[in-house]
């Protein structure tokens, strides 16, 4: 399985240069290697909208972001959103934890679980999933598109796929 | 002190610095008051603020950053207050228009009559607070604070006693308010 190390080189190297989010133990050792690198920085928010609003005046001030959150603080940051990145048009990475995928987790998380995705064709994000074998073409297709489109993008990262 | 005073006075201390100004009445004051290229006018994203230019702040150290909001916005997001004493970025000017009231929806009370919002900056870690009910003490406060660096917190308490009165929106589009600030870096 691809550690988090290489997952976090892969980012740094595509271009982004600014992390930020709230914890997930599926991204708990990314998250931890994000903090421990001297060369980036990674910004703890209390919240998601905040990550999200952090990551945008960041995007303003030529930063390009990342936000790291699990699938519930979507929820927590839809305002945000919608009223601010898609309509300005200011975009950031999010990497989003698929806690409750296909019913598989703890009853907090199967509403969210069933529906994450569709959530997201709703108000018009894009998203992809990571699989073992996507995480470098998914990686630099995803700044591609935030750096030419302008609008956020989601990359979806189930358990198991990074450790 | 009403807030376009308040705001007038902010403005007309500014040269270079970027302003995040928060939804509603306060983007739409400052915008009538004096567009400037510098200004970041939110429309949404209530509370968002000060993350957008905390956000800013980080990645811009060379640049004041100041945020202009009120008590509703700051509220609905408190938890940046102790993100910003965590990380003390010296170039963040925090002001805080407290008319202990929603006066964008029709003046529904806060409950920031309540809560010192001073004291909860205080506590966040900002390294400058300070709280002001006169014209003349924050043009004072402003002069010292666009200099210091410092984290700092203006608290401006805001006594609402002008006419009702028509003010106009932000005429930008969003996309144009975005690029014109990401101009001023």
């Amino acid at each position: 399985m691809p550690k988090s190390e290489y997952f976090a080189q892969e980012l740094i190297d595509s271009g982004y240069d600014f992390f930020t989010g709230v914890p997930c133990t599926i991204i708990g050792n990314l998250i931890n290697t994000l903090t421990d690198r001297s060369d980036i920085t990674y910004i703890p928010a209390v919240r998601e909208d905040a990550a999200v609003g952090v990551a945008t005046g960041a995007y303003m001030a030529g930063k390009i972001p990342v936000v790291l959150m699990q699938n519930s603080g979507l929820g927590q940051c839809l305002n945000t959103l919608t009223s601010l990145n898609l309509i300005y048009k200011l975009p950031c990475l999010l990497i989003v934890t698929w806690r409750g995928f296909e019913g598989k987790d703890a009853p907090e998380h199967l509403v969210m679980g069933r529906t994450c995705n569709k959530l997201l064709d709703t108000i018009g994000i894009p998203h992809h999933n990571f699989n073992h074998d996507n995480i470098k073409a998914l990686i630099n297709m995803s700044y591609k598109l935030i750096t030419e489109n302008r609008e956020p993008i989601v990359l979806f990262l189930k358990k198991g796929i990074i450790e | 002190m009403n807030y376009r005073e308040a705001i007038t006075t902010i403005t007309e201390l500014l040269d270079d610095q970027l302003v995040v100004c928060a939804n509603g009445l306060i983007s739409r004051e400052a915008f009538t008051i004096r567009d400037r290229t510098e200004n970041f006018y939110m429309i949404g994203s209530m509370g968002m603020a000060s993350s957008i230019g905390l956000g800013v702040a980080l990645s811009k150290p060379s640049r004041k950053v100041i945020i202009l909001e009120g008590d509703g916005n700051l509220l609905m997001n408190l938890g940046s207050l102790p993100m910003v004493g965590s990380l003390q970025p010296r170039n963040f000017l925090h002001i805080v228009l407290d008319n202990e009231v929603y006066a964008s929806t029709g003046n529904q009370p806060t409950i920031s009559n309540a809560v010192k919002l001073e004291e909860l900056a205080r506590s966040a870690k900002y390294a400058y607070v300070r709280k002001v009910t006169t014209n003349e003490d924050l043009k004072t406060e402003m002069i010292h604070t666009l200099k210091n660096e410092d984290p700092s917190f203006l608290l401006v308490k805001i006594v609402d006693t002008e006419e009702e009165r028509e003010i106009g929106r932000v005429t930008h589009s969003p996309e144009q308010i975005k690029d014109k600030f990401m101009s001023a870096m």
